[in-house]
C-alpha cells in the first residue's frame, strides 16, 4: 500500500496542531483544536483507504483494482457532518459563555476549589487534644505529684514548645486549636466539611 | 419472520418519536404523550427480543439487504437485548419523573419543550449503540448520544452548567476522535469494520500492531466509561445538570462505554493481554472514586463519585476473562444502571423537599417526608451492597470470581471490593444521618424550608397536602417504580444470573455471534479463552 506523503506530513501537522490549540484555556483556541483534530483524523481515514483511483461506479471495462476504495469516504463524510454538528454547538456554548462571564476562558469548578482549599487541619479531627480533659483532675497526679498525660507538655516535645500548631497554611497558638474543640470557637468558622472558610 | 427483525424498531422509533414530537413543540400536553407512549412501545419491543434471544438464539439484521461486512449490521443477542431492556426501563421511570417535574414547575423554563425530542434522540443512541455489530455504526450511535447529552446538559443555558457542559463537550469530543482513529487504524490493518468479521481478521494482524488497536480502543471507551484516570470530567459536570437529565446519564451514558469495553474484550480482542492493567484500572477506579465520594458535601457529586467507584466493578469482572466474572459483571450493569438511576431521582426529590443538595444543609428529612427516606434508603443500602438486595449478590458474584481466579491481582482486587463497599456505605450513611437523621436544629447551615416547622403537623391533612404540592404524585410514583424494579432485581435474580452467564458464555465462545452475522458457514476462530472458573 502506498501512502500519499503529502498528505501524512499535513495530517501530523494538523494534530500537532491541534493538541497544541485544545491545551489552551481560551475556549475559541479549544474548538479551533477541536477542528484541526477532525480533520487530521479524516485525512488518516482517507490514508487507510489506499491508492486514489477511479470513482465506484461499476464498469465492465474497468479491473477492480483501479476503483477506489469508497467505504472510507463514506465515513469521512458521515465525520464531516458529525463534527460540523458539535462545531455549531461548541460555538453556541462559546457565545453564551461570553455573554454570561463576558470572557472566553475555562472556568474552575467551584466545588473543586472549595475541596482544594480545605486544609489539611480539621478543628474536629486534628487538635492536640489538652493535657488534661479530665473532669477529676486530682486522680490523675503521678505518684511523683506530677501531671500525667497522653500528649507531649511544653518539656517533651519541640513542636509544642514553640506553643503553636500548624495548620494548613496558618499557625494556630497550641491554646486557641485547643479552644475549638469547644463549640462556639472565636477563630474559626466552621466551612463546610468542618474546614476553615 | 422472526421478532429479532424488527430489532432497527428499537432505534428508529424513538428518532420518529422524536420527530413527532419536535412538531409538537407548542402543544406540551401532546409531545408528553407521544414521548411516553414512543418509550413504552419501544420498551415492549425490546422485551419481546429478550424473550426471542432468551436461550440463546443471537439474531442478526441487516440494514437494508447489504450483506455483511459491507453493510450495516444490528446483532441482538443476550448482553445488547438485556441493555436495551433495563437502559429503556429507566428511560421511560426518568421521563416520567422529568414530565411530572415539567408539570410542577408549570414549564417555566422555556427550552423545556426543547427536552422531550432530545431525550427520544438520547435514547435512539443508546439503543444504536447497543445494537450495533460494526465499529462505525457504534461510533455513530455514540455520537448520537453524545450530542444529544450536550443539548441536555446545558439546558436552560445557565452560569454553572455552561461551565460544566465545556468540560463534557471537550472531553467528550476527544474521546470520539481518540475512537474514530482506532476506527481508521482498524480499517487500515484489516480492511473491514464488521466486528463479526474483525473477530476473524484481527487474529491474523502481529501482535504489535493488535495491542495498539486494543489500547487505543480502551483508552476512547475508557474516557466514555469514566475509567481511573479517564473519570475526572465526570464528577465536573454530571451535578449541575438538571435532576431527571443526571439520573438517565449517570445511569446510561457510563454503561455504554462500558458496554463497548466488554465488546472489546471479549469479541475484538479476546485473551488475557491487557488483563492485568484493567485490573489495576479497575482497582485503583474503584478506591479512588470512593475515597472522592467521602470527601463531597453535596449528595449529587457524591453519587457521581460512588458512580465512578463503582464503574471499577464492572472493570474488575470484565477483567477477569472467565465465565464467572463477565456474568457477575453483566448482572452488576444491570443493577447498577437502576439503582444509580433511582438514586439520583430520589436526590432530585430531596433538593426538592429540603431546598438544597449539600448534606451540611439539610436536616430531619425522615420525619418531614418518611416516603422520602424510604425512597432513599433501600436504593442507598443496595448501592453499598447490603444483604439480600441485588447489589450483595453482584458483589458476591464478583468476589466469588476472584477468588476462583486466585491470582495475588484478583485478591488484591477481592480487599479492594469490601473496603469500596463498606466506604461506600460509609458515604450513604453520612448522607442518610446527616440528611434524614439529625434534628434540623443540628445543621449548620439549615434551610429554612426545614426549620419552619409546620404548627399544625399533628392534623396531618394540612402536612399532606403540602407534602404534594411539594413533591409531585408523578415524580415520587416514577422514582417509586424505579425502586421496586431494583428491588425486583433481588427477588429475580436467580433467572438474571443464569441469563447473565449465558451472555457471558456466549460472549467468551463467540461463534454464536460470528454465525449470526457472517452465517453458518463463518470460519469460528480458536477459543482464546478459558472457559475455566464457570459453574
Amino acid at each position: 500500500m502506498s501512502v500519499n506523503l503529502t498528505l501524512l506530513i499535513v495530517m501530523g501537522a494538523l494534530y500537532a496542531c491541534g493538541i497544541y490549540l485544545i491545551l489552551e484555556r481560551s475556549l475559541t483556541r479549544v474548538l479551533l483544536g477541536l477542528m484541526l483534530l477532525a480533520n487530521a483524523t479524516n485525512l488518516l481515514i482517507l490514508a487507510t483507504g489506499g491508492h486514489a483511483g477511479l470513482a465506484p461506479l461499476y464498469n465492465k471495462d474497468t479491473g477492480a483494482q483501479e476503483y477506489a476504495d469508497p467505504l472510507p469516504q463514506a465515513l469521512i463524510l458521515t465525520s464531516i457532518v458529525i463534527s460540523f454538528a458539535v462545531t455549531a454547538f461548541m460555538l453556541g456554548i462559546i457565545y453564551r459563555t461570553w455573554v454570561l462571564a463576558r470572557q472566553d476562558e475555562i472556568q474552575d469548578d467551584i466545588e473543586d476549589l472549595r475541596v482544594a482549599e480545605t486544609p489539611r487541619f480539621d478543628a474536629e479531627d486534628d487538635a492536640p487534644i489538652p493535657a488534661e480533659t479530665s473532669e477529676f483532675p486530682l486522680t490523675m497526679l503521678g505518684s511523683d505529684g506530677s501531671t500525667v498525660s497522653d500528649h507531649a507538655t511544653a518539656a517533651d516535645g519541640p513542636e509544642a514548645a514553640g506553643d503553636s500548631i500548624t495548620a494548613g497554611v496558618r499557625k494556630i497558638p497550641a491554646a486557641d486549636a485547643a479552644a475549638e474543640e469547644q463549640p462556639g470557637s472565636q477563630n474559626v468558622t466552621p466551612g463546610p466539611e468542618g474546614g476553615v472558610k | 419472520m422472526n421478532i429479532a427483525s424488527f430489532a432497527p424498531l428499537a432505534v428508529a422509533l424513538p428518532i420518529l418519536g422524536a420527530a413527532l414530537a419536535f412538531l409538537l413543540i407548542r402543544h406540551s400536553r401532546a409531545q408528553r404523550a407521544v414521548s411516553i407512549a414512543v418509550l413504552s412501545l419501544t420498551l415492549l419491543l425490546e422485551c419481546a427480543l429478550l424473550a426471542s434471544v432468551w436461550d440463546g438464539g443471537t439474531a442478526a439484521v441487516n440494514i437494508g439487504g447489504w450483506l455483511p461486512p459491507w453493510g450495516i449490521t444490528m446483532v441482538v443477542d443476550q448482553f445488547s437485548s438485556l441493555m436495551l431492556v433495563v437502559s429503556s426501563a429507566i428511560s421511560l421511570a426518568v421521563l416520567v419523573y422529568a414530565t411530572g417535574q415539567g408539570m410542577a414547575d408549570g414549564d417555566q423554563d422555556a427550552p423545556v419543550s426543547i427536552f422531550h425530542p432530545t431525550y427520544l434522540i438520547l435514547v435512539a443512541g443508546v439503543s444504536n449503540a447497543f445494537l450495533s455489530g460494526d465499529l462505525f455504526n457504534l461510533y455513530v450511535g455514540f455520537e448520537i448520544l453524545l450530542t444529544a447529552s450536550y443539548v441536555l446538559m446545558t439546558l436552560g443555558g445557565t452560569g454553572p452548567r455552561i461551565r460544566a457542559g465545556v468540560t463534557y463537550v471537550v472531553v467528550s469530543v476527544v474521546s470520539s476522535v481518540l475512537f474514530l482513529i482506532s476506527i481508521a487504524m482498524v480499517y487500515g490493518a484489516t480492511g473491514t469494520v464488521n466486528m463479526a468479521d474483525l473477530a476473524i481478521k484481527l487474529a491474523d494482524l502481529d501482535e504489535g500492531t493488535r495491542t495498539l488497536l486494543h489500547v487505543m480502543l480502551l483508552v476512547a471507551f475508557g474516557i466514555k466509561a469514566a475509567v481511573f484516570p479517564l473519570s475526572f470530567w465526570l464528577p465536573d459536570s454530571y451535578p449541575t445538570a438538571p435532576a431527571p437529565v443526571t439520573a438517565v446519564f449517570a445511569g446510561l451514558l457510563t454503561k455504554v462505554g462500558v458496554y463497548a469495553m466488554v465488546r472489546t474484550e471479549t469479541l475484538l480482542f479476546p485473551g488475557d493481554r491487557l488483563n492485568t492493567p484493567l485490573m489495576v484500572a479497575a482497582l485503583l477506579t474503584m478506591v479512588v472514586g470512593i475515597l472522592g465520594a467521602l470527601a463531597q458535601s453535596d449528595i449529587k457529586r457524591l453519587l457521581s463519585f460512588t458512580l465512578v467507584s463503582h464503574i471499577g466493578y464492572m472493570v474488575f469482572g470484565l477483567a477477569m476473562s472467565s465465565v464467572a466474572g463477565l456474568g457477575a459483571a453483566v448482572f452488576y450493569v444491570a443493577h447498577h444502571i437502576t439503582i444509580q438511576t433511582s438514586l439520583f431521582m430520589v436526590t432530585g426529590l430531596i433538593e426538592r423537599r429540603g431546598g438544597s443538595s449539600s448534606v451540611d444543609r439539610l436536616a430531619g428529612l425522615a420525619k418531614l417526608s418518611p416516603m422520602l427516606a424510604l425512597l432513599f434508603f433501600i436504593p442507598a443500602m443496595n448501592l453499598a451492597g447490603i444483604p439480600p438486595f441485588s447489589g450483595f449478590l453482584g458483589k458476591v458474584g464478583l468476589i466469588q470470581a476472584g477468588v476462583e481466579l486466585g491470582t495475588p491481582l484478583a485478591y488484591a482486587l477481592v480487599i479492594g471490593g469490601v473496603i469500596t463497599s463498606l466506604l461506600t456505605l460509609l458515604a450513604v450513611a453520612r448522607v442518610w444521618n446527616r440528611a434524614f437523621w439529625r434534628k434540623p436544629s443540628d445543621a449548620e447551615h439549615p434551610d429554612p424550608v426545614l426549620l419552619a416547622e409546620p404548627e399544625d403537623s399533628h392534623t396531618g391533612s394540612r402536612a399532606g397536602r403540602s407534602n404534594v404540592t411539594l413533591l409531585p404524585r408523578t415524580m415520587v410514583g416514577s422514582t417509586l417504580g424505579l425502586v421496586l424494579l431494583g428491588v425486583s432485581l433481588t427477588v429475580f435474580a436467580g433467572p438474571l444470573f443464569r441469563l447473565s452467564d449465558q451472555a457471558a458464555h456466549e460472549m467468551l465462545d463467540r461463534s454464536a455471534y460470528i454465525q449470526a452475522v457472517l452465517g453458518e458457514d463463518a470460519p469460528v476462530p480458536p477459543l482464546a479463552l478459558k472457559t475455566g472458573g464457570g459453574k
